[in-house]
């Protein structure tokens, strides 16, 4: 087994992309049940959602609010799992709530150095 | 009460406060001198109490008669007199003067402190499990055996072990230092879990003892709570689940020892105060940012409190199995959540669902797709029953599979 990251890009600067607080309980079941139904296949190894404030530091100590002022998509969550191999952990990305909203993406990366002996 | 009704009460409940108060006055190492002088206080009490009659206040006399029994013992040892004690006297001088102190804050003290001597991390969970059955629960040594499905032999071994390695440990019996609490409150929670799912999941049939495992078990958890230093917010959550599981003890068996199935269960047998207990202990669990297993167990148990089969309450119990997941994975709870998404988002969900769960040598894993499949494709839930019948270990376990199979041939 290794290990993959799942980045899941979210569209958040156009003003009509903010759901309700209705839409984003709605949003956070469908986010659990995908995590859960990840986790009950003891294929859960990490990570969590994000809020949307955030800071970016550029070369020369410059720091800005961000990161949605520079790009359309930014990072919502992210989780590690436990996968045999790319095809697997395509799959379950796949298979993320939040590629149901236009514009969002998931993205998938082998993490590099674990130990995979296990 | 006639001796022989009083009798037994009184050594569950004094025999563990005698050990506790006497060790921590004499020092773990002398642990088994406190055994024995608290044994030999209940042995005096049989035969007098047999001869004259009961005392009017039995507590009382069996303290004094401990207390005694334990100068005396101090007395006639010499060596205690005239090598250790100056040594006590040089670390601890308020010990030579002290008398032993049986005052209700001492004894729960000593217990207290006890609880984290006996569930050192150096020893292992078993014999910890088995040590707190014994010293603080006042166990005996065949019952121990009888919870473990084991021999007395191998019990004693096994407490004398951890006796031995608690010995070199040179472990004082106190509460840990502040800042070592939250660790150690760790793994006496887990110890007090594990005793209470002895008697909750244990497979022996001596159902009065598997009930007291479980009320010794909320008992442990209650001291925590009494005290400033361990009523962190997972002690009220562990005593919260304990107290939701145990309201349901008397509905999960019925007269032969089989068990009922949740959906089946009578629930006028349900122990309404005990739910009413675990309700309060949850809300103050809910203080602090910790979340841990047991406060979502908790959670878990609390809705299944709930008789009405309600939209709201299997999304609740099926997003409180995603968190419990995701902090500790276990094939049970991956089936149970499984089912609460059945019932929370349908039926065909949660087919696709377990099958990517893979739990081919479970029976409960082919059970539960035997289950989801029943109204959907007869064909593919009997081939499920009957795998899962396959793999089932325990004849109780058979029947209940079967009985289901035979519903197909009707």
């Amino acid at each position: 087994m290794d290990e993959y990251l799942i980045l899941m890009r979210l569209d958040l600067i156009t003003k009509d992309a903010q759901p309700s607080p209705e839409q984003m309980q709605v949003y956070m079941k469908m986010y659990q049940d995908w995590v859960g139904g990840i986790a009950a296949q003891n294929k859960f190894v990490g990570g969590t959602g994000l809020s949307t404030e955030g800071k970016v530091i550029k070369s020369g100590q410059i720091i800005t609010d961000g990161p949605f002022a520079e790009t359309k998509e930014s990072i919502a969550g992210f989780i590690t799992i436990r996968a045999k191999n790319f095809e697997e952990a395509t799959n379950i990305a796949k298979e993320c709530p939040i590629l149901n909203g236009p514009g969002n993406s998931v993205e998938v990366r082998k993490i590099a150095g674990v130990d995979n002996t296990r | 009460m006639q001796s022989p009704e009083i009798l037994p009460h009184l050594f569950r409940n004094e025999y563990t406060k005698i050990v506790s108060v006497l060790c921590k006055h004499l020092g773990f190492e002398r642990i088994e001198i406190a055994e024995e002088i608290a044994s030999e206080t209940f042995l005096t009490a049989t035969e007098a109490w047999g001869i004259k009659g009961n005392p009017e206040n039995p507590t009382a006399w069996l303290y004094a008669v401990a207390k005694n029994k334990a100068k005396n013992y101090l007395q006639r040892n010499s060596i205690f007199q005239n090598k250790i004690l100056p040594e006590l006297t040089k670390s601890q001088p308020e010990l030579s003067e002290s008398e032993i102190d049986l005052s209700p804050e001492n004894i729960y003290d000593s217990q207290l402190g006890m609880m984290f001597t006996v569930c050192h991390p150096s020893i292992s969970p078993e014999a910890q499990v088995g040590l707190s059955l014994r010293i603080l629960c006042g166990f005996g040594i065949e019952e121990i055996a009888d919870a473990f499905l084991t021999n007395k032999e191998t019990i004693n071994k096994r407490l004398f072990r951890a006796k031995e390695k608690l010995r070199e440990e040179k472990i004082l019996i106190q509460l840990p230092k502040p800042e070592e609490i939250e660790d150690r409150l760790d793994t006496v929670l887990a110890t007090i879990y594990l005793l209470f799912n002895e008697g909750y999941h244990s497979i022996s049939q001596n159902k009065t003892l598997r009930k007291d495992l479980c009320l010794e078990a909320i008992r442990l958890c209650s001291m925590l709570v009494e005290n400033q230093i361990t009523s962190k917010p997972q002690v009220y959550a562990l005593l919260s689940l304990m107290c939701f599981h145990t309201s349901r003890f008397e509905a999960r068996q019925d007269e032969n020892g089989d068990q009922i199935l949740y959906q089946d269960q009578n629930t006028n047998l349900w122990n309404y105060e005990l739910i009413k207990k675990g309700e309060i202990f949850l809300n103050k669990a809910a203080s602090g940012t910790k979340l841990t297993t047991y406060h979502l167990e908790a959670g878990i148990a609390y809705w299944h409190t709930q008789k009405e089969d309600t939209k709201e309450k299997w999304e609740n119990i099926l997003q409180l199995y995603n968190r419990l997941l995701q902090l500790q994975y276990s094939p049970i709870a991956a089936l149970n959540r499984t089912y609460a998404l059945s019932k929370a988002n349908g039926k065909e969900e949660a087919i696709i669902e377990a099958e990517k769960l893979e739990l081919k040598e479970n029976h409960f894993y082919f059970a539960l797709l035997g289950e989801l499949y029943l109204d959907i494709n007869t064909i593919k839930s009997e081939e499920n029953f009957r795998k899962a019948l396959s793999l089932a270990k325990t004849s109780q376990a058979k029947i209940s599979i079967q009985k289901k199979i035979d519903q197909f041939s009707k």
